[in-house]
């Protein structure tokens, strides 16, 4: 064991298309990130922005959202709700001066297994740069 | 150009000359509006039918005790009134009900809806320290200057939307030197005009955009930078909300008064966010501590995703914190940004659907990819 620093993710996958693309990079046998937990949801409208912050607040140090490609919603449009959603987010955290790069949405297949394995380790790294999540200093809030 | 209606009396006897009128000749079965309950300037909403209870009546005095478009959701919220009611009401009162209508919180249908061009309103508290009488006396005298009044509610002070833009009447207040002799009543659809046939005083054509409101504008938008500008002194990041909100109690007092919360029950109030003593225990061993009551500042975040969006500024909210936390100064702040994101003002138009309960497909779309 190195003593090396793993951020701590939590993932909101959409049911019909990122969990099964997670599944299908494991079964690959593609390389994933350690770091990520993953939250199976059945979509990703389903994400309320809440269960992001209240993460946050937590102590995770990043939060992943990820859901069908636009057109492709198993709901039909649940996924352009939860684009607007993070983008009211995102805004939110960048004027309240929270680190908005620790939130992120990506579109990601059923059949792009590779494609979540590159976004989360990509992720992944970046958080690592950003180091731990400074709402753990703040301990009664 | 629109049509004015001209009382020639001054503007708080001219207002409650025509609402005698309107109750007098049944064009109208009730008045909405504020009442004097007390010699100290307590005053509260009230619904008047009889034309000798309107002698109480003060349809203009700076205070709010509740924004009235909650209370207006609250009479239309099972079924339109079925008959005709006049309601006066403010600016921010108007925008927050039109923004509950939107969340099928109730109903414009049969109201005549009276407002004004608003000069601001003095906090509640002036009223229980002694300070309101000294206030209130240069209070027409700023409205008349277009100055922005001293000690009025921060949020006031830095409201630029104080010309309504629903009401079938608007009272011109702002920088009309002529107040106390002349009652000026713009008259903007066609419901207002037909209701004022055989009003008493004169009908003549006016702008309601003047040299003065546009100076008030003005000003206000500078105070709106200066109180951004020194909120923002405070710093960012968590470290600056915890200190923020170090003081909260956890009352929710501001989710009550606002007039954009109208859930029953607040998702924050339900069982959903209860802290159970398991809860507590596993963070305790990962934390080493608490707060108590925990969860303020993802109340306060948590609001914010709910309504910000929806913000009209009115300033209930940090009149009624019991520990002095400028939250309307924040909520405006975070709303301002997030309404200009979806281009969108809370209350402008009532076909407008609310950004968070809608979309569009070719939107954001370098997003995802």
């Amino acid at each position: 064991m190195n003593d090396e620093y793993t951020p701590k993710i939590i993932g909101f996958l959409c049911n019909w298309c990122a969990y099964t693309g997670a599944d299908l990079a494991g079964v690959s046998r593609i390389q994933i990130t350690p770091s990520l937990r993953i939250i199976r949801v059945m979509c990703s409208g389903r994400i309320d922005p809440l269960f992001v912050l209240k993460g946050l607040l937590k102590g995770a140090d990043g939060v992943m959202m990820m859901g069908c490609h636009p057109g492709d919603c198993h709901y039909q449009k649940g996924n352009y709700s939860a684009r607007r959603r993070y983008v009211l987010l995102q805004k939110l955290f960048e004027d309240l001066g929270f680190e908005s790069e620790r939130i992120g949405l990506w579109w990601v297949s059923a059949s792009e297994g590779p494609r979540y394995a590159q976004v989360s380790s990509e992720f992944s790294e970046e958080i690592k740069k950003l180091g731990p999540n400074p709402v753990r200093e703040e301990i009664f809030i | 150009m629109s049509n004015v209606l001209k009382i020639k009396k001054g503007v708080e006897q001219g207002v409650n000359e025509l609402l005698k009128f309107l109750l007098e000749s049944e064009k109208v079965k009730g008045i909405f509006t504020l009442r004097k309950m007390n010699e100290n300037g307590a005053v509260s909403y009230s619904l008047i039918t009889h034309p000798k209870e309107l002698k109480n009546a003060v349809p203009l005095f700076p205070l709010m005790p509740v924004n009235a478009g909650k209370i207006l959701s609250g009479f239309t919220l099972k079924k339109a009134i079925n008959e005709p009611i006049a309601a006066v009401l403010r600016s921010c009162e108007l925008r927050a009900f039109i923004e509950l209508i939107k969340r099928t919180q109730g109903s414009l249908e049969n109201f005549l809806l009276i407002s004004s061009t608003c000069g601001g309103v003095y906090p509640l508290k002036s009223l229980t320290d002694g300070t309101f009488k000294e206030q209130v006396s240069q209070y027409w005298e700023s409205a008349k200057n277009a100055e922005i009044a001293s000690d009025i509610r921060p949020t006031c002070a830095a409201c630029e939307y104080f010309i309504p833009q629903q009401a079938d009447m608007t009272i011109a207040i702002v920088g009309k030197n002529d107040l106390q002799q002349e009652c000026s009543i713009f008259l903007n659809t066609k419901k207002g005009e037909e209701f004022t046939i055989g009003a008493p005083g004169n009908i003549v054509s006016e702008e309601i955009d003047t040299k003065e409101t546009t100076k008030l504008r003005e000003k206000r938008q500078d105070q709106k930078k200066k109180l951004f500008d020194e909120f923002e002194k405070n710093g960012f990041g968590i470290k600056a909300l915890v200190k923020t909100f170090a003081a909260c109690l956890s009352c929710h007092g501001c989710s009550k008064a606002c007039p954009i919360c109208y859930c029953t029950l607040c998702d924050f109030d339900s069982k959903t966010h209860e802290y159970l003593p398991s809860s507590h225990e596993i963070e305790l061993e990962q934390k080493g501590g608490i707060r108590i009551p925990p969860g303020t500042i993802f109340f306060h975040i948590g609001r914010m995703i709910h309504m910000a969006v929806s913000c009209v500024n009115c300033g209930m909210c940090s009149d009624v914190c019991p520990v002095n936390i400028p939250v309307s100064t924040i909520f405006s702040k975070v709303g301002d940004s997030l309404q200009k994101l979806f281009d969108y003002l809370p209350g402008k138009d009532i076909e407008e659907p609310v950004p968070s309960g809608t979309y569009k497909e070719e939107e954001f779309t370098e997003i995802g990819e």
